[in-house]
């Protein structure tokens, strides 16, 4: 019932899905460190720091998500231009 | 307040007839579009007969689409009642953890959910329990991931009845005394829902999100600008909110609630937000929604845009201080205080009658898109791996489609029939129950993404010891009020007293003895069963073959070994 392991995407290089587990770390770390937030003051606009700190991170997450998008894909494209531009035997990673 | 105010019978609760008229028309208008959806972005002449069709709605929906779709799907009508009702009554750790937990939930969801499109698309798959099935070769690993998933989804959707229910109540509908009568309306709605889910399949939701999405901003935004405008700003309002929290509680001798967690609440806020997380996307619903899109980047370039959602959710569970300073009075028809009806009373009190019907129309059509998917994506675990998997292994895709139809139906009577019949509190038992089951077929599903090191009995035992310890757990937190078991997900980790979230401890618990057991199970050689997938399947995107195309080619290829 298996399928030939023909590749889909050529070899990767490891910068990008470096920079993205970085980037993505950080977007799940830094908001669930609560001892960093957990305080009322600064206030903004009346609102405590620990509310207003954490909406803060949902446009960041997204920024963060964002430019993993942009990194991965790029990358991915890369690697199946390689697979399909010749239909070589790479290893698929 | 609300415009015209006409006493009932029932001396409980005046109907607010302009309101309730708005939310009518936009029910009605939403029910038409729902059957209207079987027609939308139909197949060649196929029409809905497959699962691939009713079930995933033509697996085509682009990124504005999705965008809708799992918007509605994930910010649930509940979740729109129950946050700002536990902001309301007990502040920031059972409320306000929904924010980093919708933020943290994204990274993960980038991570993980395009390899499960990927290998998906290839094969076929429609639900998480087809992949398992493909991935271990387990019958039992299978099984258990589709019971799993349709147990815990069943008292979700109960919750977006209860979700439903409080709008009703706070419009007027319902008698302390006649109990056909308060139920009446909601059967009504929920006969419609199903009528609709069953033609259109998975169309009529991601329809009717694009409408239940945009009123529901509306709302927000509004509510969020106008109220602190006029309450004199945030200020004063979290002032009060704080003071509330604050006061001591006769019931507990211990403050009513946390405004801003202390040390000894650090651990249980974080787990709380990283264990939902991880957990939200083990839903069958979930997955139903990613695997629907028509790309495998659709989902990330969703990952990026859906946090607008969470910051909506983040002002909507603020709403609950608001009502706090608004001095909000959320009763409930027997008389008791009942926090689920704060948001809705809060803007019927607060806004002009036709406003407020908007705002609770939205919040009554956001608990029929969920309840839509989640009954499709039950329906298709119970065709895919119980129906077809252990009754008839040669059900034809019209059979499939046929099964997934009926099943629908019964999921939502069943639904319907628990919030009637039983006590509201028992749907919220089992939804939190549900949401530590649930995330401990996180193992199973997450590491057979990326490896097939784990042996397929070793996470079937992980999975055992996660639900009997989380079960057990559960059971022992006692409400300190009403002396009640299953009194809150929170407990200590065993031997110490770090209070976290009971999920996340069980899913230590799974993973430490999936591990142990796949070194054991190794070293005994026991079979690790067949694996059909490929690593390459992993990142397929839709212009590679699917796994049939590429057989049909290559006739005499040689199975395949597990490829790690």
């Amino acid at each position: 019932m298996s399928s030939p392991d023909v590749p889909t995407r050529g070899p990767a290089r490891p910068g990008p899905y470096v920079a993205t587990g970085i980037l993505l770390a950080i977007a799940i770390v830094i908001p669930l460190y609560v001892p960093a937030y957990s305080v009322d003051e600064p206030r903004l606009a009346g609102m405590p720091f620990f509310y207003w700190y954490q909406m803060m991170w949902i446009p960041i997450t997204s920024a963060l998500v964002g430019i993993s998008y942009w990194l991965v894909g790029k990358e991915d494209r890369r690697r199946r231009e390689s697979v399909r531009g010749v239909t070589g035997d790479e290893e698929e990673r | 307040m609300s415009g015209a105010a006409v006493p009932l019978a029932a001396p409980d609760r005046p109907i607010s007839w302009v309101p309730l008229t708005i939310v009518i028309i936009l029910f009605v208008l939403v029910a038409v579009l729902g059957f209207v959806a079987a027609r939308w972005r139909r197949g060649e002449g196929t029409g809905l007969h497959s699962l691939d069709e009713w079930g995933l709605g033509g697996r085509g929906f682009g990124t504005w689409v999705t965008w809708f779709l799992l918007g509605g799907d994930l910010y649930t009508a509940y979740t729109f009642v129950a946050v700002p009702a536990a902001m309301w009554a007990t502040g920031a750790v059972s409320g306000f953890f929904a924010v980093p937990y919708t933020i943290v939930l994204y990274p993960i969801v980038f991570l993980l959910m395009s390899r499960l499109w990927s290998v998906s698309h290839r094969h076929g798959f429609v639900t998480p329990a087809d992949f398992v099935g493909g991935r271990y070769g387990s019958r039992a690993l299978t099984l258990a991931v589709a019971v799993t998933g349709i147990v815990a989804t069943m008292p979700y959707i109960a919750l977006q009845l209860v979700g439903i229910k409080a709008v009703l109540t706070v419009l007027g509908l319902g008698s302390a005394e006649n109990v056909l009568l308060t139920d009446l309306p909601l059967i009504i709605a929920f006969v419609v829902l199903a009528a609709y889910t069953y033609t259109s399949g998975l169309r009529a939701p991601a329809l009717i999100a694009v409408v239940k999405d945009l009123l529901i901003y509306l709302a927000v935004i509004v509510a969020v600008i106008y109220l602190p405008i006029k309450f004199g700003g945030w200020g004063p309002i979290f002032d009060s909110a704080e003071a509330k929290l604050a006061a001591v509680n006769p019931a507990t001798g211990k403050p009513t609630g946390v405004f801003i967690p202390g040390a000894n609440s650090y651990s249980a806020y974080w787990t709380l937000a990283l264990g939902s997380a991880l957990a939200l996307f083990m839903y069958p619903h979930s997955i139903t929604g990613v695997l629907a899109t028509k790309s495998r980047n659709t989902i990330r370039k969703n990952a990026a845009v859906l946090p607008l959602y969470s910051l909506m959710l983040g002002f909507l569970a603020l709403l609950g201080y608001v009502a706090i300073f608004a001095g909000t009075n959320p009763v409930d028809l027997n008389g008791a205080v009942n926090p689920q009806l704060v948001v809705p009373q809060l803007f019927l009190d607060q806004f002009p009658a036709w406003f407020a019907g908007i705002a609770l129309a939205a919040i009554a059509i956001g608990a029929l898109v969920p309840a839509a998917i989640m009954s499709i994506a039950a329906a298709n675990l119970f065709t895919r791996n119980i129906y077809r998997d252990l009754i008839k292994p040669d059900a034809t895709p019209r059979q499939e489609a046929k099964v997934s139809k009926i099943a629908s139906l019964v999921v939502k009577f069943g639904a319907l029939i628990f919030v009637i019949a039983m006590d509201q509190s028992a749907a919220i038992n089992m939804q939190l129950l549900g949401g530590i089951w649930i995330l401990q077929t996180f193992p199973t599903i997450v590491a057979g993404l990326y490896t097939r090191w784990f042996h397929r009995w070793a996470l079937f035992g992980g999975w055992i010891a996660g639900i009997i310890y989380g079960t057990i757990a559960a059971y022992n937190v006692v409400n300190p009020v009403t002396k009640a078991y299953f009194g809150g997900s929170i407990a200590a980790i065993p031997g110490t007293d770090i209070q976290v979230y009971i999920a996340v401890v069980a899913f230590a618990i799974n993973l430490v003895v999936a591990t142990g057991l796949s070194l054991l199970f190794h070293a005994m050689k026991l079979p690790g069963g067949n694996d059909i997938t490929r690593s390459s399947d992993y990142g397929a995107d839709e212009n590679d073959p699917k796994v049939a195309q590429i057989e049909r080619e290559h006739p005499l290829a040689e199975p395949g070994a597990p490829t790690f």
